[in-house]
């Protein structure tokens, strides 16, 4: 393959190349390798040990545990949707005494850790388990969106306000309906990249005791016994992985669509597969 | 309020180990991070496969399930240590780097092509092109976003108080267990010592940003 | 291999039974190990209490742990069992309400008081320890169990066999739980937090920790499954636990009832099979009631 960054290689780079690749992979081989007869000589790979997949009740707890962290995810992400374009538009009002204390309630909600917000709500507040992880993961993430939504508004050509001005919109109108459609289309592909970020964050649900996948595994280690630890943390990674990269794909999916209809735009829009809203 | 005052000790230790586990993860992951983000662009195609899937699952694993790898898998396979910092920094470093080679990665996209084709023209091979010419570049780019990723790196370490490190959330779980009747001024106190440090690094970012917008 | 078998099999039946749908005739103790206590027929109670409320509403809300070995932890079927849940059940059954009426809601350390004083649950019992500080914001019946904190440590550990000991070296408990205060600031160990009892596990067994502190009954549950790995430093207790029934501060009838039938519990040996059938299997003797607190 060619790169601006080296030449295209020649016979001896390439040797080199399939050198290095071959060395490469001996080498991470290698290493898998070293993992697995370590596991299989502490008995990971008995068959006993994984026969517990074969009980319903067993896989019914997963599911459980699953849709616990689905469920949280997607209450949190249709509140907190919402409530960052509300915190947006305040954060960017004309009205000093409405822009600086969002200004400063954002910082705050921006610097703080989500678990900390999370074990807040169910410690203050007196809630259930299910109830702090959603609100934790909606005040986090709703400072999130109204940032990120603000940098779309922000990247957008002045001439758009001052079109909407000078037709006679008042400043929120003009908000409203020329400039947030914009910037949301402009930034679908990070907006969709911080619901990712929401979801893995669902897992922090962990330390507050909501029974989510990890937690759910936990609890079934503990009753069967500390040497099911393994596979079914092994298991509950595998799924937690396998949900995160199909969200992914749908955002990177999502983004191909978008960029093909919204192809105007002066600045660059930025992609969902680098997420410089990070987490 | 007095709990504030009266768990000072407790709030300062917490604070000196978060800031440990921070500043530690974030330099190893900045340079692992960085080796990763070379590694994607390399002439060598195992690197290249390597790094790519790292970064993919890594940005796909929650981060307690990482530590729950480090600090409860590991041991398990017979990799123990003596310090349970450790396993935390490991953790932190490893998923942070996954994000930081990200970020690089695009930093080294946005310098304009122009220059590596001067600096291949003029004869550098790719080691120096990438260190001489790209790098110090994309650095201007990236830092904004290397700084976001530090805060959030900040924040992360929170869950090392559920995996055997008493930072400063581990303390704020056991102090408000203490006071049960002051629990919101104990979490206060906490969030007041994170606000400590993500609040200037955030104004840092900005600062930096604006910097880099004048710039080009 | 076949033998580890078994036993798993039977500590799963044993803390399983109390859920056993054991449709057995009789009241009080089923004939299985399982405790399915019949509900009293039409009970009387005095009007506008507490009681006669949940009576005739059918069904109660019970706070429970849903993560301590052997007092409060979810199988996986998704309902608590243990000790504290028995108890709940053989109040539920005076109040004239069958075991699976009865709403088990998970209740943390951390939010017991809340969830009593917002009256998220009837009643507490939840390794719910009694102490004067709770006592400003709920009322609670008993204690019905005393427990202590105790500390479990390696097989072949010499070194620590009482409290003192510690003083210096790692010792695991749960974040934010009193046994982990405890040691700490009595003892001048060094705290290392995990998310659950379990957890502390590999760590001693890694001999990164020195010992692990907890109430003695859930220790005693890990040495069962256990014994040629750990051990309990020593069979006494270094603190007094003693596990109440949360209620509702000024509900000083509903208290009282509860008490009077605790009393009953003990005397008629209820008590005594809602212990084997859960915390029995680990720790064979069941202890006496302990004197009911009236306050």
């Amino acid at each position: 393959m060619t790169s601006v960054l080296y030449d295209v290689p020649g016979p001896k780079a390439r040797r080199i190349s399939l050198i290095g690749s071959i060395v490469g992979v001996l080498v991470i081989g290698g290493l898998l390798a070293l993992a697995i007869v370590t596991l299989a000589q502490q008995g990971i790979f008995q068959a006993q040990r994984w026969a517990i997949f074969g009980q319903a009740d067993v896989w019914s707890l997963l599911f459980n545990g699953m849709s616990a962290t689905l469920s949280a995810a997607a209450i949190a992400a249709v509140i907190a949707f919402p409530l960052g374009l509300l915190l947006c538009l305040m954060r960017i009002s004309d009205i000093a005494w409405i822009r600086v204390p969002t200004r400063i309630v954002l910082e705050f909600l921006r610097g703080m850790p989500v678990v900390l917000m999370m074990l807040f709500v169910l410690l203050v507040f007196a809630t259930s388990s299910f109830v702090a992880v959603v609100a934790g993961l909606v005040l986090y993430n709703s400072a999130i969106f109204a940032e990120i939504i603000r940098a779309g508004i922000q990247s957008l050509p002045k001439g758009q306000r001052e079109a909407g001005l000078a037709i006679g919109l008042t400043s929120f109108q003009s908000r409203l309906s020329v400039e947030l459609p914009q910037a949301i289309r402009r930034m679908l592909p990070s907006l969709v990249a911080q619901l990712v970020v929401l979801l893995k964050d669902t897992s922090l649900g962990y330390i507050v005791a909501y029974g989510e996948l990890l937690r759910a595994v936990q609890v079934m280690a503990d009753f069967l016994g500390p040497q099911f630890l393994f596979p079914v943390f092994f298991v509950a990674a595998a799924i937690y992985i396998a949900i995160n990269l199909a969200v992914s794909r749908l955002a990177i999916w999502i983004e191909r669509r978008g960029s093909k209809k919204a192809a105007g735009g002066v600045a660059k829009a930025p992609t969902a597969g680098v997420s410089t809203v990070v987490k | 309020m007095d709990v504030i005052i009266e768990s000072l000790p407790q709030y300062w230790d917490g604070f000196l180990r978060t800031l440990f586990l921070a500043v530690v993860s974030g330099i190893i992951a900045l340079v692992v991070g960085t080796l990763l983000a070379a590694a994607r662009v390399s002439p060598v195609a195992a690197l290249r496969g390597f790094s790519m899937a790292y970064v993919e699952v890594v940005r796909n694993t929650p981060l307690t399930i990482a530590f729950f790898f480090a600090a409860v898998v590991l041991p398990r396979l017979g990799v123990t240590f003596q310090q349970f910092e450790v396993a935390a920094i490991i953790a932190l470093s490893a998923y942070t780097a996954a994000f930081i080679a990200e970020a690089v990665r695009s930093g080294v996209n946005s310098v304009p092509l122009g220059q590596a084709e001067a600096a291949r023209s003029i004869g550098m091979t790719f080691g120096q092109v990438l260190s001489l010419i790209i790098l110090p570049q994309a650095l201007r780019t990236v830092v904004p976003p290397l700084i976001n990723i530090l805060i959030a790196l900040v924040k992360n370490s929170s869950v090392a108080g559920a995996f055997f490190v008493l930072e400063l959330f581990g303390y704020g779980k056991q102090l408000a267990n203490d006071h049960g009747d002051a629990v919101m001024w104990v979490l206060v106190g906490v969030a007041f010592f994170y606000l400590l440090i993500t609040v200037p690094l955030g104004y840092v970012a900005h600062q930096v940003e604006r910097k880099v917008a004048i710039a080009r | 291999m076949k033998a580890f078998l078994t036993r798993r099999k039977s500590l799963l039946v044993a803390a399983s039974a109390a859920l056993a749908l054991t449709l057995s005739a009789c009241g009080g103790g089923g004939t299985g190990g399982g405790t399915n206590p019949s509900p009293v027929e039409k009970p009387s109670f005095a009007a506008g209490s507490t009681m006669e409320k949940l009576s005739s509403a059918g069904k109660v809300t019970i706070g429970t742990k849903f993560d301590q070995p052997l007092f409060g932890q979810k199988g996986l079927d998704g309902k608590p069992v243990g000790f504290d849940v028995e108890i709940g059940k053989l109040i539920a059954a005076k109040l004239g309400i069958a075991a699976d009426k009865i709403e088990w809601v998970e209740t943390v350390s951390a939010n017991r008081e809340q969830f009593i004083k917002q009256g998220k649950v009837d009643l507490i019992v939840a390794t719910y320890t009694i102490n004067d500080k709770r006592k400003a914001e709920v009322a609670f019946a008993g204690p019905y169990y005393e427990a202590g904190q105790a500390l479990m440590v390696n097989k072949d550990n010499t070194s620590i066999t009482k409290p003192e000991d510690v003083k210096g070296k790692n010792v695991c408990s749960v974040t934010g739980s009193t046994p982990a205060s405890t040691i700490v600031e009595k003892y001048g160990a060094v705290l290392v937090p995990a998310a659950t009892y379990s957890a502390c596990l590999e760590p001693l067994r890694n001999k990164q920790v020195e010992a692990i502190t907890t109430d003695n009954v859930i220790l005693a549950g890990f040495v069962n499954k256990e014994p040629d790995a750990f051990k309990l430093a020593s069979e006494e207790t270094f603190t007094k636990e003693p596990y109440g029934i949360g209620v509702k501060k000024d509900d000083t009838e509903f208290r009282n009832w509860i008490n009077d039938q605790l009393e009953g519990f003990a005397k008629d040996g209820s008590y005594k099979k809602a212990w084997e059938a859960t915390a029995g299997a680990v720790i064979k003797t069941a202890p006496e009631l302990p004197a009911i607190d009236r306050y």
